[in-house]
This record gives structure tokens, sequence and C-alpha cells, in this order.
């Protein structure tokens, strides 16, 4: 579905994203783990279109989105929720939501409506607070309304970078079940995290990210009993 | 003071057609409040200020672009109207729009360039834009009458009705503010509102989403020029005679003070900037040039209190760091607990 080849990213001097290949397929969760700078979130980036890229190429549903505008591709069904939630926090819960249709403006009002009904389904604390001004919700609820506001636009594949940065235990783990209750929807789902047994254990497969290059790939499980993953990233 | 306040939005909301009608009513009634022409000619200016001041804010506050030279497009649609009707016959009620047209045409001329500098880098463009736009009015003798200016524009007619006191205008500005804060406020409901709102509070997620950001941040700045040019337009039958010294960056300055004590992102901020400081104005006549350090003063002192300006729009990115700041603070506590 999905389709990154030898992808390279510079920031001015600074190589981002030394040739890196992936692949998501249809219907899977992936995941790419790695630490501080490895170019996790510049993949993502790359993917919608908010970098421009040195060379490589992208390919989406056998199209090639490597030179598309952001808007363009959030049009093809690719939908990403960037790092650190990102909501508006003066709009209530529900304008957030309408926001996400923002990029499809030819939705018709009952479309909308719709669309809003299926994400309070599956958020039902936000369909609690729908009146409430986002800035007001706990962290966990920002997260949910980043990932209802991303699901608005009902894409073919989501990307969530880093959906647990700075939330309490529990409430990362409401948030994987989330995740997986996105899957089971039918939508394919790319996941960036530092919290990486959590998600290498929800993963259908996984990529291990270091300095701009992919270093291991594989199945989720046989990644979370690899030993150098172990070692850097799982605590020994 | 607050539950004044709360018990007039409670009534409003209540009544909302004959609190519309008791406003309109009172202020159909000032002319007759306050027969003096000086006077009258103070609620004009803070009139004409309100919708130059609102028009800038679409700008500033909704899309959290800063422009600084606003008054550049206040003398696009000054020169149109003059020149047109001076020239060309034009009338006045038709030389609105067109005014408004052509400094909205201005506005996109100054954006395209400028799409993909942000914050300061903007305003800097503007700011040479305006210094531009004087020089031309300066300069162009054969156009704009160069610094001898133009004399003798048309007054309007209202149906038969030559426009010429300040009790006249009064109702031509009053109509123009009205018009201006109905047209806003249902864009600002819209879509465009709403992404214009989108990009303001976060940029990078505007566009994660699918916002164009390019062309609505365009449309936003044409919005804004488009009611500074039908300012312009009402302004210059008004005086009956501009030059380009009615048009300096100190101009531009005096318009966003309005808007940043009156407050950024709401429609009522600037209309309230502009009675603070038309009035200040007047009241510190006495000591003339000095004034302008009254606003120094003040603006300082509103940065410091209250960011947001007096009614601005208190829980944005626009109030600055501290309430959001004190937000998060307690936002970290209760994820902690």
């Amino acid at each position: 579905m999905l389709k990154i080849e030898n992808l390279s990213v510079n920031y001015g001097y600074i190589t981002a994203l030394a040739g890196i290949n992936l692949e998501v397929n249809k219907g899977e969760i992936v995941t790419l783990i790695g630490g501080n700078g490895a170019g996790k979130t510049t993949t993502l980036m790359s993917i919608s279109g908010l970098v421009q890229k040195a060379s490589g190429k992208i390919t989406f549903k056998g199209e090639d989105i490597t030179k598309t505008a952001p808007d363009k591709i959030v049009k093809m069904g690719v939908c990403h929720v960037p790092e650190g939630r990102k909501i508006f926090p003066v709009l209530t819960v529900y304008e957030n939501l309408i926001a996400g249709t923002l990029g499809n403006p030819t939705l018709k009002k009952s479309q909308i409506s719709d669309l809003v009904e299926k994400n309070y389904e599956l958020f039902p604390r936000l369909k609690e607070r729908s009146k409430q001004n986002g800035g007001s919700l706990s962290g966990g609820e920002q997260q949910m309304l980043a990932i209802a506001r991303g699901l608005m636009m009902d894409p073919d594949i989501i990307m969530l970078d880093e959906p647990s940065l700075g939330l309490a235990p529990i409430i990362v783990e409401e948030i994987f079940e989330l995740i997986l209750k996105i899957r089971k929807s039918g939508k394919t789902v790319l996941l960036i995290e530092q919290n990486a047994s959590m998600a290498l254990s929800i993963a259908d497969r996984g990529y291990v990210l270091e300095i701009g290059n992919v270093i291991l790939e594989g199945k989720g499980k046989d990644l979370l009993v690899n030993p150098e993953v172990k070692k850097a990233y799982l605590g020994g | 003071m607050n539950e004044l306040f709360s018990k007039i939005k409670i009534f409003y909301e209540k009544h909302k057609l004959i609190s519309f009608g008791i406003g309109l009513a009172l202020l159909l009634a000032i002319p007759a409040l306050f027969p003096k022409s000086y006077i009258m000619g103070i609620i004009d200016r803070i009139l004409l200020y309100a919708l130059l001041a609102g028009g800038l804010n679409v700008i500033n506050g909704y899309s959290s672009q800063f422009c600084i030279g606003y008054a550049a497009f206040y003398c696009i649609g000054a020169y149109t109207e003059a020149i047109m009707s001076l020239r060309l016959n034009f009338n006045f009620w038709i030389l609105l729009p067109i005014s408004g047209i052509f400094a909205a045409t201005a506005g996109l001329l100054v954006c395209l360039p400028t799409l993909k500098l942000k914050g300061k880098y903007l305003s800097i463009v503007t700011l040479g834009f305006s210094e531009i736009i004087r020089l031309i009015a300066l300069n162009w003798s054969g156009l704009t009458g160069g610094p001898m200016g133009l004399k003798g524009i048309p007054v309007p007619n209202f149906f038969g009705i030559k426009i010429k006191s300040s009790i006249s205008y009064y109702y031509i500005f009053l109509g123009l503010v009205i018009i201006f804060l109905f047209a806003t406020s249902r864009v600002i409901k819209s879509k465009i509102g709403r992404a214009w709102l989108s990009i303001r509070e976060d940029e990078l997620a505007a566009r994660s989403l699918g916002v164009e950001t390019s062309k609505y941040k365009a449309l936003n700045f044409m919005y804004g020029a488009f009611w500074a040019g039908v300012a312009g337009a009402a302004y210059a039958p008004y005086t009956r005679y501009i030059d380009s010294t009615f048009f300096t960056l100190d101009e531009g300055f005096n318009i966003l003070s309005m808007v940043i004590i009156g407050g950024m992102g709401t429609l009522i901020g600037p209309v309230a900037g502009s009675i603070v400081v038309n009035l200040l104005t007047e009241l510190l006549r006495p000591i003339s040039e000095y004034r302008m350090v009254a606003y120094a003063i003040l603006i300082i002192v509103m940065m410091w209190l209250r960011p947001q300006g007096l009614f601005g729009a208190s829980n944005s990115i626009l109030s600055g760091g501290k309430i959001k700041k004190k937000e998060e603070r307690r936002k970290k506590k209760e994820v902690v607990v």
C-alpha cells in the first residue's frame, strides 16, 4: 500500500534520513522504533509531504507521491497525527473534530455528522466533553482527540507520531487498545514510538531506525525478543 | 464589572433580536445627542478606525500573519476613490467596492511572493510595501497630484441628498462598520474562517490536516486588505482632500496599536481599541506629539498585564505565554495524579 524506496532527507547540512526502505501493507500495524534523532518523525513528515526530500521515491496505492502537495496527499487517504497532539485548544472538542474535515471541502453536512457519530462511538469520552474547549482536556483525552480528528478524514492509512508521549502508563494502554480497534475497523496503521515494548507487542511488523538508517526489520514478536533491540531499547 | 458583562451576555443570548434593535436605535440616536460637529467628528473617526482596525484584526488576529504596513491598503483605497471620482466621475457607492477590490489585489501581490515567509519577515515586507506605496503617491504627480495632493473630491449623493456634514457621514461609517462586522462574523464561522483559525493556532497541524495553508493565508490577506480599501474610499470624500502624508507608517502603527490595545482575535476588540485610542488622542491633545509616548507606554503595560488586549481571545495562542503556561502546569499535575 505504502512503499518507501531509498529515501533521503537533509536539514541543511545534517542528514536526517540516509536512504531508508520501508513498506506498509493493507490492514497492517507497522511500527518504527528508535532513539531521539533517529529520523522517525522525519519519515512521517516526508510521507505526508511536510518536508522536502533529497532523493528517493514514495508510492501510495501505486501512485508516486514524492513531490505531491500535503493537501493532495491528505485527500488520497493518508492521515498524519503529528507529535505532541497539536489539537486546537481554543476550539471545542466538536469543532476540533470538524476541523479534521477542512482538507476535504466537498463533504456534505450529513456525511460530516455521520463521521462525528462514528468517532464518538470509538471515543465515548470525547462525546461527554464535546462542548468543552480542547485545551481543557487531560493529556490522554487530547491525544484521543488528535487521533479522532485524524480519523475524520476517513483515511486509508493513519500515521501516529508518538501517541504515548507524556502520558501515564494506564492511559498509554488505553491508547494502544484504541489503535487495535482502529485497525479492526479496516484502517492501516503506521506507528512511531519510543515506548518500544508496547509498540512491538501490538505491531505486525517493525523497523528499527538508527541515525537515519534502518538497522533491523522483522515481525513485531521477533523484534521483541531480538537481543540487540532488547539491549538498546527494552532495558536489557 | 464582570458580573455586569455576564448579565448583558445572558440577556443578549436570550433576546438576540431585541438587543440588536436596542443597540441599533441607540447608535442611530447618537447624532441627536451630540449636535456639535466637533464631537461628531471624533465619533466619525472612531467608526472609521474601527473599520480599519477590524480589517487589520482579520489579518493579525485570525491567521496570525503580522501586517505592519496596513496603511498601504488604506492609501490605495483612498487614492482609487479620489482619482476615479475626480477624473472619471464615478459614483461614490460604486467606488466603495471597487476601491476594496483594488486594495485586495494589491494585498494578493504582496502576499504571493511572501507566503513562505513567517512572522517578522512578512511584517518587514509589509513595512517596505507601505513605504513604496506612499512614495508612489508622493512622486507620481501626473496621477496622484504628488505633494500637492488631490483637492475637491466630490461629495457622495444619497438619493439626491448631498452628504456633507459629519452627522450624515456618521451614518455612512456606521453602515460600513455594521456590514463589516456582520460579514466577518459569517466568514469566521464558515469553513474559510475555521481554516484561518487552524493556521493561527498551529500551522503544522493545519497542514497535516490537509488545509491548503498558502491559499487560505492569501485569502485572509486579501480580505483584510479589501476592508482597508473600503475604509480609504469612505475617507477620501469625507476630508475632500488627500495627500501622501495621511498614509505614513505612523498611520499603520496607529491602527496596529488599536488592534493590540483592543485585543486580537475577537470582533469587538478592535472596536474597543478604536474607541480607547481615539478618545486618548483627544484627551491628550494638549501635550501634542508626546501622546505617542503615552501610546507606547500603554502598549508596554498591556503586553505585561493583559497580552491578549482588552477584549482579546484569552484562551488562544495570542494571549502569549502566561495563561497557557499556568494551564499547562495544571494539566501536568493532573496527569501525574
